[in-house]
């Protein structure tokens, strides 16, 4: 995830403090992993020097400096292009899983015990993610459904992989 | 294998087979009051025969099944049609409504058929359907209503006569994922706050992420991956 | 539209029919059973008319009675024939002794060589018969060796029981009282020409034909449907696919075709099936050989284009108010509700067509067959047009009541027209055979008359050989199993003169048997008394005064050896008080006990007994049978029955109760079918109810008023309309209007009992289909 376009985005709403800037950005996608301060300051700083955002003011208080941000016509465009831009999709080509089931047919392990084990695994992340899915606004919803999306891929990967679990062992064993 | 302890429905060592296909095969189950455990497994895997079997729907060929400390393959049927009618609530994928009956008369039919008088009934249906959202649908016919509907007056049904365990086979099997994660929610809701306990069959994983832990049928054998892990 | 795209989309629909695996094929099956069952039935109402006339051609092949008085002389290919019919149980037997004349004597249909005396040749019913336990007192009597059997050639029916016994000195039997003939041929010609059908029984026919054809013809445009549910979602995935409305209704068409021909196909199969089954059958003492059953070629051609044009317009009509959309079929039947006035409109037209022929039935004036048929056929067409509504507004208004009820009115309410359509049928046939049973029970005056015999008093009675002692044969009789009492009446007639003018009645008989004929003042073998009472005697009086001389009559005379017997009414008679005989007739003239008969007119006499019989001694009629057999091969004992009817007229009767049987049979049969469809539709649904737990005694109840209900109404209907066409064609034949409540309950509660089981026919299916299995989706 790129944190300039989404502080950049942020601003878009109208010029920020700093803090404020993260306390924004934790709350709406922050969920695991909250910003450092510090990040914060020295992604402003990236995008001051590109002329992406302007100092808006300088509040003089008791803690440290506190700039407010405002971004400017470039900076605008800039969220524009990135967000029309897709993304590119993630191959997900050489998985671990996928790495293990090998090795335990070429070693003539139980392939099905990995998956059931590993169903069991994602279904426990899978539970979490719909309790907090049930209690949480609908922000929080989506990006559950996100993960839970991804998730559910896997396992259905998982699924398919069991349904073939003999021609994969014929065809690894060879 | 003994029966844990305050388990509410317990199977040990289900056996079935259906002419030359081997259904069930030694497979268990246990499940406590208030529990929602999922039954997951591929397609003919038998996951579908084990819920009959726990239902008391299909007699296995060998194998106990206990519910409430009674066993169940000791049952006559017309006492195993009993413990369903009260104790058990069913939920299907699909072509479980009386077509010809409103919907509000769908949801009160099984206590009608425990001998409630009809107004009585279909007061307490309606009360279900309102927790369930669909009480606007009391006069439509099941083939008025969208599946989504159907599937959550199949639910106000089954919870209609506050059973201790709901049978839900494939329960949103026919409904896209944002009908069938709603029917799961409005499920487990209220199956949790009655403290009844749910045996989901699904081989959906967002659809088994609503239970507290799940069964793996595998080639008519059970894997409890609970007790595994 | 082009030829090319009509023949396509109907052989599409021929190809549908047919595929769709063992649900397709059952389904095809289905439809194709039901039509080819009403297919065989019109098939044999084709061939009946043959069959009959086949009958009647063999049984004037074989009639050995010379109607002409002129007597055959005794020659080289003469032969005599005397009757010994017998009675069996309630089977009778035709039997004849024969004794040829000479080498060249004819000899009858089906037999290659006379049986020679003391041997018979014999039906192979009667063979079998005769082989059976049951036919041990039978064997008694026909006391033969069986020599052979009789071809099929002599026979009027493969169940006829007939013997020919070989007999010696049989012309001397002529002369008795034994029926029978010397003849040169077997055949008759003069039996050909039967007279002209009475009005009224022309009337019965045609009306009976068109009700037992009415509900056949509904039986089928209902098998046509079967299956229909699924078939217009079969259609709904075609227009998914892109066929337009009326391709998808040709296509229907195309099926209903396919389902139809295969029907006609199964029907001729039926038939032929039935035919040689119907050789082992008698139905109401008729039966008859496969090879009398040929259809009339253009009556089964007639069918063959008939049936499959119905089916395609049935089909097409159903389709009307079904709009068959791409995902789905729209029933546009529902927001309509259905209209009544039309619906009247055809009964009331019959009434119409049968109202100016009322009251014809007296002066001879014939009915208008037309009118008539076209009539009676409204008035029936009626009451499956007015049922669908008569259902649809009663269930409407049914209310709520246990679940089993509102499973089944609830059912009843989405589709009254499905339930309205299963027993149409039995509505049409209830209401037919209600008319007709009216109409019989009127006319019944006209056509049987109450004997006059008084069967509690006696119950057979057998004629002694003229001129025989009546003595030891009534002791015979008396040791008879079952007898109870013999009554001996003899009697003969006295003229006042040589060439007499009048006649008086001598009746001889011992006191006990004389008070069986008049109430006496006293009775000593020896008396003699005036019977005084008889409103038929006008001469006894002046003649039953002592001192009157009394000569037999010259025919008599002759026959007791031409010699002129005269006799004087003896001093001392007594007056008696005639009261009726068993027969039924109030004697007059002289009671004179055996003590007081003079010798020489013992010759005159002809004695009849009169039997009282036990009837808890089992085949006590048999017995006496027996007896009069032993002493008289040729001699018939009569067993009276209080009713007598004209032998048409049963016919007529006979042929209701067999067709009615079959078509309700038949329709009971559908019922089953559209049932058992009914059901395995809802095969997903049944298991999931019993898998909450509804007993299955619930499921069958609301299956029983499912049927129930509309059966009900539709038997209301049918009492309605046939009795009001019962009253119609008893008005027609100027008859009073009665209404026979027997008959209307009784072809009611056949109706009801039709459902009661086809109800409990559906129960085993009903019960594996609720079988868990119905849940497994895997």
């Amino acid at each position: 995830m790129s944190i300039g376009h989404t502080l950049l985005g942020l601003l878009e709403s109208g010029p920020r403090h700093g803090y404020d800037l993260k306390r924004a950005f934790d709350e709406k996608f922050g969920h695991d992993r909250p910003l450092h301060y510090g990040q914060v300051y020295s992604t402003m700083s990236r995008l001051l020097k590109h002329g992406l955002v302007e100092v808006d003011g300088i509040e003089a208080g008791d803690g440290p400096e506190r700039k407010r941000y405002a971004i400017t016509e470039a900076g605008i465009t800039d969220v524009a292009r990135w967000l029309a831009t897709p993304e590119k999709p993630e191959p997900y080509l050489q998985s671990t899983l996928y790495t293990k089931v090998v090795l335990a047919l070429l070693t003539h392990r139980d392939a099905g015990d990995i998956l059931d084990n590993q169903r069991s695994e994602h279904l426990r992340s899978m539970r979490i993610l719909t309790d907090r899915k049930r209690k949480g606004d609908l922000a929080d919803q989506l990006i559950c459904d996100h993960a839970l999306f991804h998730l559910e891929a896997d396992l259905r990967w998982l699924e398919l992989a069991a349904a073939r679990l003999d021609k994969l062992r014929e065809a690894v064993t060879r | 294998m003994t029966i844990p302890a305050g388990s509410l429905l317990t199977a040990q060592d289900l056996r079935k087979v259906y002419g030359p296909t081997t259904a069930l095969d030694g497979a268990g189950f246990s499940i406590h009051p208030g529990e929602v455990v999922a039954v997951m497994g591929p397609s003919g895997s038998g996951k579908s025969t084990l819920l009959h079997c726990l239902a008391g729907i299909v007699m296995p060929d060998s194998g106990s099944i206990t519910y409430n400390g009674r066993e169940v393959t000791a049952m006559s049927d017309a006492e195993r049609s009993a413990l369903r009618r009260s104790e058990f609530g069913f939920v299907f994928q699909f072509g479980q409504l009386v077509p010809e009956l409103t919907c509000v008369e769908n949801v009160a039919l099984p206590l009608r058929l425990n001998g409630s008088p009809r107004r009585e009934a279909e007061r307490t249906a309606l009360a279900w359907m309102e927790r369930l959202e669909v009480d606007d649908l009391r006069k439509k016919r099941p083939g008025e209503v969208s599946g989504g509907q159907g599937q959550r007056v199949a639910v106000a049904r089954s919870l209609v006569t506050n059973p201790r365990v709901v049978f839900a086979d494939e329960p949103t099997g026919a409904l896209d994922s944002f009908n069938g994660e709603r029917v799961m929610e409005l499920l487990t809701d209220a199956a949790r706050s009655a403290n009844t306990a749910v045996v989901l069959v699904t081989h959906e994983a967002r659809v088994a992420a609503y239970s507290d832990r799940e069964v793996v049928v595998r080639d008519g054998k059970s894997r409890d991956m609970e007790r595994v892990v | 539209m082009s030829v090319r795209q009509w023949s396509r989309d109907l052989g599409m629909g021929v190809r549908f029919a047919f595929a769709g695996g063992r649900e397709g094929w059952t389904r095809a099956l289905l439809t194709a059973v039901g039509v080819g069952l009403g297919v065989a039935l019109l098939l044999l109402t084709t061939a009946i008319p043959g069959a009959l006339a086949e009958r009647d051609r063999r049984e004037e092949a074989r009639s050995d009675h010379t109607f002409s008085q002129e007597k055959i002389p005794k020659a080289d290919d003469t032969l005599v024939v005397v009757d010994a019919d017998t009675t069996f149980r309630n089977l009778d037997v035709r039997g004849r002794l024969l004794e040829p004349d000479g080498p060249k004597a004819p000899l009858p249909p089906g037999v290659s060589e006379f049986p020679a005396v003391g041997e018979m040749v014999v039906s192979p019913a009667l063979k079998e018969l005769l082989d059976s336990d049951d036919g041990k007192l039978l064997r008694e009597r026909l006391d033969y060796r069986v020599s052979g059997t009789i071809g099929e050639q002599g026979l009027v029916g493969s169940q006829e029981l007939a013997y020919f016994a070989g007999g010696k000195g049989l012309a001397k039997l002529l002369d008795g009282a034994a029926s029978g003939a010397r003849i040169d041929h077997f055949g008759s010609d003069d039996l050909g020409s039967s007279d002209p059908w009475d009005p009224v029984l022309l009337l019965l026919v045609l009306v009976v034909f068109v009700v037992l054809l009415m509900p056949v013809a509904v039986f089928i445009a209902a098998a046509v449907r079967f299956g229909g549910e699924r078939r217009d979602r079969r259609l709904a995935a075609l227009r998914l696919v892109g066929s337009d409305s009326r391709m998808t209704r040709r296509i229907a068409a195309g099926e209903a075709l396919a389902g139809s021909v295969l029907g006609l196909v199964l029907g001729t199969g039926f038939f032929l099936l039935g035919r040689q089954l119907a050789a082992s059958v008698e139905v109401f003492r008729v039966s008859v050989f496969p090879s009398y059953l040929n259809p009339s070629p253009l009556l089964a051609v007639l069918v063959a284009l008939a049936v499959p044009a119905a089916a395609v317009l049935v089909t097409i009509l159903a389709l009307r108010g079904v709009v068959i959309e791409p995902l789905g079929v729209v029933r546009t039947a529902k927001p309509s509700r259905r209209r009544l006035w039309w619906r009247l409109l055809l009964p009331l037209g019959g009434l119409a067509l049968l109202y100016p022929m009322m009251g014809q039935g007296n002066d001879g004036g014939d009915f208008n067959q037309y009118l008539v048929v076209g009539g009676v056929m409204l008035l029936l067409i009626g009451v499956t047009a007015l049922l669908p509504w008569v259902v649809e507004t009663v269930v409407a208004r049914l209310g709520p009541g246990g679940v089993a009820w509102q499973l089944a009115v609830r059912r009843l309410q989405l589709s009254s027209g499905v339930a309205a359509r299963m027993v149409n049928g039995i509505a049409v046939a209830v209401a037919g055979a209600i008319a007709l049973q009216m109409l019989f029970a009127g006319v019944e005056d006209n056509y049987t008359r109450a004997s006059q015999y008084d069967v509690s008093r006696a119950q057979m009675s057998v004629d002694v050989p003229d001129g025989s002692d009546a003595a030891p044969v009534a002791a015979q009789y008396r040791d008879t199993e079952g007898v109870r009492k013999v009554t001996t009446l003899s009697d003969f007639h006295l003229g006042d003169r040589r060439e007499a003018d009048a006649l008086i009645q001598i009746t001889v008989a011992d006191c006990v048997s004389l008070r069986e004929v008049a109430t006496l003042p006293g009775c000593r073998d020896g008396d003699v008394f005036a019977a005084k009472g008889s409103e038929y005697d006008s001469d006894s009086e002046r003649l039953a005064v002592p001192g009157t001389p009394l000569w037999a009559e010259s025919e008599e005379s002759g026959r007791a050896g031409d010699r002129t017997v005269s006799w004087t009414v003896p001093r001392g008679i007594r007056q008696a008080e005639s009261r009726e005989d068993p027969t039924g007739y109030e004697r007059g003239g002289l009671l004179i006990t055996p003590g007081a008969l003079p010798g020489k007119l013992k010759v005159l006499i002809s004695t009849r007994l009169f039997l009282s019989v036990d009837p808890s001694v089992p085949d006590a009629y048999d017995h006496v049978r027996n007896t009069a057999a032993r002493l008289d091969p040729t001699s018939q004992p009569m067993t009276w029955h209080s009713i007598e009817s004209d032998d048409r007229y049963a016919a007529i009767r006979t042929g209701l109760s067999v067709g009615a049987a079959c078509v309700l049979a038949l329709i009971g049969a559908s019922l089953l079918v559209s049932q058992l469809e009914q059901l395995r539709e809802r095969r997903k649904l049944l298991s999931s109810l019993v898998a909450f737990g509804t007993r299955r005694r619930t499921l069958g109840l609301s299956v029983l008023w499912q049927t129930a209900i509309p059966i009900g109404l539709g038997l209301l209907l049918a009492a309605t309309v046939g009795m009001a066409l019962g009253a119609v064609l008893l008005r027609m034949t100027n008859t009073s209007v009665g209404v026979d409540w027997q008959s209307v309950l009784s072809m009611t509660g056949i109706g009801a009992g039709v459902v009661l089981v086809v109800t409990l026919l559906s129960l085993p299916p009903l019960l594996k289909l609720t079988r868990p299995d119905g849940l497994r989706t895997e």
